[in-house]
């Protein structure tokens, strides 16, 4: 996993709330064996038409807007558990993802790629929003050590939330597993001891 | 203080408390499916580890098999290709296996149960977001990603934040015509796509505890349509029942002493819950989804909202565009081009008794077609043992071979764009079963009825005298 560390970019605006995985990237593309590529169907029937051009009404084909911040509705990456959501918003560029609301599974996904999701208050999100849509070269700075969202221009300065493991964990761009696989003994200790019927 | 089912289960597999109160949870059964499963082998086999334990592992392939001509090899390249690669997997490092062809295979969350594999008190996980449902017979099952599907397989463990606990009772007696479909959908438009988001619910109440084990799993299947981590129901006698017998059920002594323990299973009167909401059963009607998330569903006989009775009424226009629908009208009446029978929340023996009894003697609309996808190889053979493939063809269904299939349309089964389906599935997003696709989540007696009247109608008019008295 790639290292996080300050992250000073434009920002894609998606005011859509409840965004849910199935836009993300549509079951149909979950074909694929490899974690690579998903980054093609991202929004696919959002960003696409039935002939594959792109639609020019959606946010991610506006050539005005840029960066690797998305500024999403609230309660992103709601329904299925399809990591592929993750990958697809990793290979797009994508290194964070800023909502008043996440949803759990997508949450997890996303630290487990490196994919930072960004908790802040929905007033602050509405002004993130507005600034964003005004202005495409407004420039978000997102501190993960200091656990700080800064836009000077407009004022906003938000201390998000982060598990501190979490925090280590993309900061050194470390895995779960590295560190599971370092307990086994203890994991194989409790197994003998645990009963199942 | 008491500690609630959802404590009891926890606590039993926690392995350690790491800094920053992540824990470390112990798996005890991990389902795997073609879909979310190849990237976290691969994983596996770069950093050149193996399973912590492969008889803990039952694989099935289910999402985008075909539902005819399962005997024929798959059309579709990509979809034989990931059926090949579960195969191949799973030979390589010994894991049962259920796969097409096989007398057990069927959709995930519905030959668990059905083999006696889910239990009350244990742990399940699986790549897949509807592992919820497990939780009616008092398991902690939920879905993960693949990165934790590989963390699973790795280390029989995953770190975890511990959720927040909630209680939904529902107490009283359901109407005549109302099911389980209608309490969980009633539930989620109460609360909203994203009201259990960080909790893990228990569903509690007269009304659940009255619920046969097939319509329990139905509720807490959906518990992640409210964007909850899971859902449980604890473990009685109807539960017990149900698994007495099962393949993987224990047998004998160890029975019993399965019995003692799962019979201590329940929340403690004086344990206290984070979130606690309470429904009664008699406002609950026949329930229909009328937008593009399972939040947005009403009675059938109400009228939708309308652009002042929401929050954000561009979100409700921008739904209701996609659906073909105008704020504050009624959905009686609308025609239907599809009805789908089928998923891991409705799939199962019960369900296709509910409809077979309705459609006894009857015919499906002309304007519709109707098609029922049993949840699994054994749901197929009993109902043709108990007749209900008779009755379903004689009415005009058509009666497919078991999997996912127009629940999420990764196979052939694709709603075309523009057109209704009614559908006993757990999903009306955007696209869910078809670019285009406009989905209406109902029950299965409601999408039994809708599929003979062609329209959108109020089961309960249709009920004959016998059912009412």
């Amino acid at each position: 996993m790639e290292k996080f560390s300050t992250l000073l970019s434009p920002a894609i605006p998606l005011v859509q709330e409840n965004v849910d995985t199935d836009q993300i990237i549509p079951a149909r593309f979950l074909k694929a064996t490899s974690r690579e590529g998903f980054g093609e169907h991202l929004f696919k029937d959002w960003r696409f038409d039935e002939q594959g051009h792109p639609k020019s009404d959606f946010i991610l084909n506006n050539p005005e807007y840029s960066g690797s911040i998305l500024v999403a509705g609230e309660n992103f990456g709601c329904g299925s558990s399809r990591e592929h959501a993750a990958w697809a918003l990793v290979d797009c560029g994508f290194k964070a993802v800023v909502s008043s609301y996440f949803a759990d599974i997508f949450k997890g996904n996303a630290l487990n790629n490196g994919l930072l999701p960004v908790q802040v208050s929905p007033s602050s999100l509405k002004e993130l929003l507005a600034a964003v849509q005004s202005n495409p070269m407004t420039f978000i700075e997102i501190n993960l050590e200091a656990q700080l969202l800064r836009v000077p221009e407009i004022g906003i300065q938000e201390h998000f939330e982060i598990n501190p493991y979490k925090k280590t964990c993309l900061i050194n761009g470390y895995d779960d597993i590295d560190f599971l696989l370092s307990q086994k003994e203890k994991i194989s200790a409790f197994e003998l001891k645990h009963i199942e019927f | 203080m008491g500690k609630t089912l959802f404590e009891k289960v926890w606590d039993n597999h926690i392995v350690d408390t790491v800094d920053g109160g992540q824990e470390i949870l112990f798996i005890d059964r991990h389902f795997i499916h073609e879909v979310t499963s190849p990237q976290a082998f691969d994983g596996i086999r770069k950093r050149g580890i193996g399973l912590y334990d492969k008889n803990r592992i039952v694989a099935t392939a289910d999402h985008n098999v075909p539902t005819k001509d399962q005997h024929l090899p798959i059309k579709d390249e990509l979809s034989r290709l990931q059926v090949d690669m579960l195969t191949h997997n799973c030979e390589e490092y010994d894991i049962d296996l259920y796969g097409l062809g096989h007398k057990n295979q069927g959709i995930v969350h519905v030959i668990g149960p059905e083999l006696g594999v889910t239990k009350p008190g244990i742990t399940i996980v699986c790549g897949d977001s509807h592992t919820s449902t497990h939780g009616a017979f008092g398991a902690v099952a939920f879905g993960i990603g693949t990165s934790q599907v590989e963390q699973v397989m790795a280390s029989q463990c995953l770190l975890i934040q511990r959720p927040k606990t909630m209680r939904i009772i529902i107490d009283g007696e359901l109407g005549n015509g109302i099911y389980s479909k209608d309490i969980i959908l009633y539930i989620i438009s109460k609360l909203s796509t994203s009201g259990g988001t960080g909790h893990f619910v228990e569903y509690a109440g007269t009304a659940i505890r009255s619920l046969s084990m097939e319509a329990r799993m139905t509720i807490c299947n959906m518990s992640i349509e409210m964007g909850a981590r899971g859902g449980m129901i604890a473990p009685d006698e109807t539960t017990f029942e149900y698994i007495k017998g099962r393949e993987y059920a224990p047998s004998g002594q160890q029975w019993e002493e399965a019995l003692a323990y799962w019979s201590t299973l329940y929340t403690d009167e004086d344990a206290v819950f984070d979130k606690e909401y309470v429904f009664n059963a008699e406002d609950i009607e026949p329930m229909i989804t009328y937008g593009t998330n399972p939040g947005m569903g009403m009675g059938i006989t109400q009228h939708l909202p309308t652009t002042t009775e929401v929050e954000r009424p561009d979100n409700l226009l921008q739904s209701l565009q996609y659906m073909g629908f105008t704020p504050g009208a009624s959905l009686l009446n609308t025609p239907i081009d599809h009805v789908f029978i089928g998923s891991c929340t409705n799939s199962r023996i019960e369900d296709l008794r509910i409809v077979a009894d309705y459609v006894r003697g009857k015919k499906k609309a002309d304007n519709v077609q109707a098609f029922i996808v049993p949840g699994s190889k054994q749901v197929e053979a009993q109902a043709k043992a108990e007749g209900l493939h008779d009755i379903l063809l004689e009415a005009g269904f058509e009666l497919r071979g078991p999997g996912c299939s127009a629940c999420l349309g990764m196979n052939e089964d694709k709603i075309p764009k523009m057109e209704y389906c009614v559908s006993t599935s757990n999903r009306n997003y955007e696209g869910r079963q078809g670019p285009g696709a406009r989905t209406l989540l109902v029950s299965p007696l409601t999408a039994a009825v809708i599929a003979v009247e062609g329209k959108v109608v109020d089961p309960r008019k249709y009920l004959n005298e016998e059912a009412l008295a």
